[in-house]
């Protein structure tokens, strides 16, 4: 079973569909018994950084999921949901993340028009298992304003072009981050979930 | 290298998808569930579903649909329609839609971009703004369903939305609306040219000429249209390969099942 953390994060139930679509079960929690009895574990995340720490915070999830992250519990980061696995943002002042990840956040270039709004094709960096039956040039939807720079790059899977290149898909090890959202990018998408659900069997 | 959207546009009245001209005659064409399903497999790249009439006895219904499509599709969808609050826009969003869009009470009270804005982030809010021509290269906001003129014009208002907050800006032409004749491109243009905002061309769609006129840098991001959808007149795998061939950039692997 998937732990899906609901802490208020925009639109998870389209995440539920998609898993469910994929024969994969799943359920919304910020139970830490169920964090830790789960098999793997999703962070969804729409909305701004300070708000998602604080919430996670508050709820008492931050060290459980690092925890969880720590001792090799296949963890997927989502949008902001990956941005939260890196060291710092800079959105809108300067926050703290979990840090499971090195780098930080930043906003996305001024020289295009920002939020990256729409489907961007993917470049392929390295090889992976979850990158399986994913043909070259795949588009996939994104919807960000923030993006993650300064990053270790062995850890990129595709990237993505926008005022820049994006980390659109790190992995490092159990560790695993999509800036756009699967469960909204079609048949591609609900492949890459299906990938990362066969990280868990 | 970000592509430029086709977006199915579905009025929702009382569950079922309808498709006025100039935003009258109102016809009903089908359930909003089978049209979803059908323009995800078409290979749309993202659906707006409106609520024209959005009373509130009517609201639940709305949601319910809201949920059923999410559940049926793997692309994003925007909802409109009688959002007013903060706790309104909420309420979509927990039934599964990506984005809200915004019109007439952004206009009554434009605080509600900012609180929303901040409290789920711009990237889900989307201020659509009925723009009726008032002069050359002057355009006036309309409100309620385009019955009413506000005293803003279009170019202020997309810009103070931006500052407020808003992630994207739809612009209605209703000049151009329902007549097929194609979109209001120096309406779209005058808006690009002062917002960095993504743009989204609705109203006037008749051709595949159209879209890949509006679709050009500078003008528009997205394209909606409705009823040429619809009744078949423009089938969606179609447009993409001749927007494609003609150099402009579209989401082409459709591997819809």
């Amino acid at each position: 079973m998937i732990a899906i953390i609901d802490y208020g994060a925009g639109n998870i139930k389209s995440l539920q569909f998609a898993l469910t679509k994929k024969g994969m079960e799943s359920y919304l929690t910020t139970d830490p018994n169920e964090i830790a009895n789960s098999d793997a574990i999703i962070l969804p995340g729409v909305g701004a950084f300070q708000d998602a720490m604080k919430t996670l915070d508050q709820k008492g999830l931050i060290d459980i999921l690092k925890h969880e992250a720590n001792n090799g519990k296949p963890i997927l980061g989502i949008c902001l949901g990956m941005q939260l696995f890196y060291e710092t943002s800079e959105e809108d002042g300067e926050w703290e993340g979990f840090g499971l990840l090195e780098g930080k956040v930043s906003r996305i270039s001024n020289s295009v028009k920002v939020p990256h709004i729409g489907w961007n094709n993917l470049t392929t960096h390295r090889n992976s298992a979850l990158y399986k039956d994913i043909p070259d040039d795949a588009y996939v939807y994104f919807v960000h304003s923030y993006a993650v720079t300064a990053f270790q790059h062995n850890s990129l899977i595709a990237s993505s072009t926008y005022g820049g290149m994006i980390p659109a898909f790190v992995q490092q090890d159990n560790i695993i981050g999509m800036q756009f959202h699967p469960e909204k990018s079609g048949d591609i998408g609900l492949q890459l979930l299906e990938n990362f659900g066969e990280m868990i069997r | 290298m970000l592509a430029k959207r086709i977006v199915p546009c579905l009025d929702v009245d009382k569950g079922r998808v309808v498709k006025g001209k100039k935003f009258q005659n109102i016809q009903d064409v089908a359930h909003p569930v089978d049209l979803a399903k059908k323009y995800n497999q078409d290979g749309a790249d993202e659906l707006v579903f409106y609520d024209i009439t959005a009373s509130n006895e009517e609201r639940n219904i709305f949601l319910d649909m809201v949920e059923s499509v999410a559940a049926e599709i793997a692309i994003p969808f925007t909802v409109g329609g009688g959002i007013r609050t903060v706790e309104d826009i909420h309420q979509v969003l927990r039934a599964g839609a990506d984005k809200v869009s915004i019109n007439s009470a952004a206009v009554k009270n434009p605080l509600v971009i900012k609180e929303a804005a901040l409290r789920f982030g711009s990237q889900c809010i989307v201020l659509s703004i009925d723009a009726k021509q008032a002069a050359n290269n002057r355009w006036g906001v309309y409100i309620n369903g385009g019955r009413q003129q506000s005293n803003l014009d279009v170019v202020d208002w997309a810009k103070q939305g931006e500052a407020l907050g808003a992630g994207e800006i739809v612009l209605n032409a209703i000049n151009t609306d329902g007549e097929k004749n194609g979109y209001d491109l120096a309406l779209m243009q005058s808006v690009a040219a002062e917002v960095n905002l993504p743009i989204v061309a609705s109203g006037g769609a008749g051709t595949t000429q159209h879209f890949a006129e509006v679709l050009q840098d500078g003008i528009a991001d997205a394209a909606l249209a409705a009823s040429v959808f619809h009744y078949g007149e423009i089938s969606i795998p179609e447009l993409k390969t001749e927007l494609y061939q003609s150099g402009i950039e579209v989401r082409r692997d459709l591997q819809w099942k």
